[in-house]
């Protein structure tokens, strides 16, 4: 029997990888790749509990469902800016994006 | 007895059980064999097919077909496959060496992953998962990964361009297929390919010929077949994502793209025809694959025929009909069969009597969108523009002298 | 250690490693292929779940759409990426320690929460929890407003990429 610790710390992992590719990456489509990553380390956690923990109560399920929605949303709103900056300044790195910065 | 395959299977885990192995060990190795015996059927009936295939395009193009090597050119095959297996296999200078090699694998696997949930009789399937419907749609998303990793990777600006036409048209085809599948799946309250199988009393198409048809056209699309070629007009863009593979890096696409048309033949015939129901195909597996294969061949004949018919669409038209005609098309089709299937059930009403008012629904919606189709042809034919006649060559003014 | 065990160890380090090289290459396409490898890994952990729906669904809406549409749009902004050298901005060191922080602290924290000792509960033979969570998602007593609302999300997202993206 694999122990639930194993997933949450597999989750965990996940995880961190993800916020460092948030903080750490130059280009915008990479920092979404990151948040990908986190939200897929969130979906093994909900899922998880929901096998370890009451079988009959089906929310683990539900709401991965619900953040898959939402990540495909995100993805499809994100590039779609990134596109759409990447036209009208000719890059898609974050910090060079900052014209409200003032 | 009429069950020698789970017969085999049954004495092999027991003589391996015999020699004292571990009863998971003994599952994981006949699950291996299994599959590799499924993928093995797979590319030996490709083989079957290239003359097939080629034979049927002779006669419907009125020539003879292969008739050189062995009887009726039934050795072709093996000759193009010793030639294909002879050639270098070349990696462009400036390819990406692993994408660009692991690709053509990826093509493969996404054809062949299908044949480990499709039933080829009552007792005969690789494995009845509850997600069957879905898992076929999960898997030819590795067929998207592996064109575009093929035209990334080539470092060729036709196999990019043909990677993101292919790209495009392959996403965009699969939301109509992925509805047009649901219809079924409503009809049947399962997503499991077996079940589906059972539930078939009278068989889908006649509960869902429309269905049918999209699914038909869009797969035919998935595929990347004539009039839905474009991934490699030759005319356009040398011949798409695999321009630059040579070798078996090609023969892998090419044999992946007819396992794929009989594959497609395979779902036609499990998901509208019946799979492999027929008369005693409950007691007798060997007949149900029988009548399986039967059915496959007439899905994979019919895209056959219409690939030899019909000429190349252009990119825009491809694109139009898949996003103004056939995703409505299909959303209209699923939610009036939901309707009428949940209406007719909380009516209670017989089994013949359902079927015909499925089938009449069908038919109505099919006149309706025609009615529609010819009510706005005037305002696209407006839209056309005409050119005017240009002769390619013009002879020579008289001159004075 | 069981077979089970040995199985999720390898997925998990597989999946860990590609996950590392998806923040850390230089090549986003590279790094787009190895996101493709974490996912199928993370659909591969729910199988190990028994959530199978939702391993599918992973690899549909992860791999086939939205990983995709991450290589179209890093071909789409190609010159870009291939100018720029080093693919870490300046503050690279302190995101690696945060994230090192973040893990660490976690994994404390997860160790002494008695997580270890919960128990696998065994699945019932006759409930499918494939049906059990079609009928809770459009059930009033249950989750029919958040999937609705997500319903409502993505046509929103889907408009509003449209918008954004158009070309005047």
């Amino acid at each position: 029997m694999i122990s639930l610790s194993w997933y949450l710390i597999f989750a965990a992992a996940l995880f961190s990888l993800g916020l460092y590719g948030v903080l750490a990456r130059k280009n915008a489509i990479a920092i979404l790749m990151g948040i990908e990553l986190m939200l897929n380390a969130i979906n093994i956690n909900l899922v998880a509990f929901w096998r370890y923990g009451d079988l009959a109560n089906i929310a683990g399920q539900a709401f991965a469902v619900i953040v898959f929605a939402v990540a495909a949303a995100e993805v499809a709103v994100g590039l779609a800016l990134v596109i759409s900056i990447y036209r009208r300044r000719n890059t898609v790195v974050a910090e060079e994006i900052d014209l409200m910065k003032w | 007895m009429g069950d020698p395959i789970n017969l085999i299977s049954q004495w092999f885990t027991n003589l391996l059980l015999g020699w004292g192995l571990a009863e998971n060990l003994v599952i994981v190795i006949s699950l291996a064999i299994g599959a590799a015996i499924v993928a093995t059927l797979g590319m030996i009936t490709v083989i079957a097919l290239i003359w097939v295939e080629r034979k049927i395009a002779g006669r419907l193009q009125d020539r003879l077909g292969p008739n050189r090597a062995g009887p009726y050119g039934l050795l072709q095959p093996f000759a193009d496959m010793i030639k294909i297996f002879t050639k270098e296999i070349t990696t462009p200078d400036g390819a990406d060496k692993v994408a660009f090699n692991i690709a053509p694998v990826l093509a493969m696997a996404s054809v062949l992953l299908i044949w480990a949930v499709i039933p080829f009789a009552a007792t005969v399937v690789g494995t009845n998962i509850n997600v069957g419907v879905l898992y076929i749609v999960a898997v030819g998303s590795f067929g998207v990964i592996a064109v575009l990793m093929a035209g990334w990777s080539s470092n060729n600006k036709f196999a990019l361009l043909g990677a993101f036409r292919a790209v495009a048209q392959m996403v965009s085809y699969e939301v109509p297929m992925v509805i047009a599948l649901l219809v079924p799946v409503l009809l049947a309250r399962s997503m499991g390919m077996n079940d589906i199988v059972a539930a078939q009393t009278p068989w889908f198409i006649i509960l869902a010929p429309l269905a049918a048809l999209i699914f038909l056209i869009t797969s035919m699309a998935e595929v990347g077949r004539a009039p839905f070629d474009l991934i490699e007009a030759e005319s356009e863009i040398v011949a798409g994502f695999h321009t630059e593979y040579s070798g078996m890096g090609f023969g892998m696409f090419y044999v992946s793209e007819f396992l794929h048309v009989w594959t497609i033949g395979a779902l036609i015939a499990t998901f509208f025809l019946g799979g492999w129901s027929g008369p005693g195909a409950e007691n007798l597996p060997i007949l149900g694959i029988l009548y399986f294969y039967i059915k496959t061949f007439i899905g994979y004949f019919v895209i056959t025929w219409i690939r030899l018919s019909l000429p190349r669409v252009r990119i825009d038209q491809l694109l139009a009909f898949n996003w103004k005609f056939l995703t409505p098309l299909a959303l209209v089709v699923l939610i009036v069969t939901a309707i009428v299937d949940k209406s007719l059930e909380m009516v209670g009403v017989e089994r013949w009597a359902y079927a015909l008012i499925m089938l009449a629904a069908n038919l109505l919606i099919g006149w309706a969108t025609v009615l529609i189709l010819k009510a706005i042809e005037p305002a696209r034919a407006r839209q056309r523009v005409e050119f005017e006649p240009r002769p390619v060559a013009v002879a020579p003014k008289p001159t004075d002298n | 250690m069981s077979d089970v065990e040995i199985l999720f160890l390898i997925i998990a380090v597989v999946t860990l490693l590609a996950a590392l090289f998806v923040v850390t290459t230089p090549n986003l396409v590279h790094a787009a292929l190895w996101l493709i490898l974490t996912l199928f890994g993370v659909a591969a952990t729910f199988v190990l779940l028994n959530a199978t729906f939702l391993a599918v669904v992973q690899v549909v809406v992860y791999i086939g759409a939205i990983a995709v549409l991450m290589i179209f749009a890093i071909m789409l902004t190609r010159r870009v990426m291939k100018d720029s050298g080093p693919q870490t901005n300046a503050n690279w060191g302190w995101a690696a320690l945060l994230g090192l922080t973040l893990f660490a602290g976690l994994t404390f924290v997860l160790i002494n929460s008695g997580a270890a000792d919960a128990s696998l509960p065994a699945l019932a033979a006759d409930v499918d929890p494939l049906v059990q969570l079609g009928q809770e998602l459009v059930s009033p007593n249950a989750y029919v407003i958040p999937f609705e609302l997500a319903s409502v999300l993505l046509l929103a997202a889907m408009i509003g990429a449209i918008a954004v993206a158009w070309k005047e």
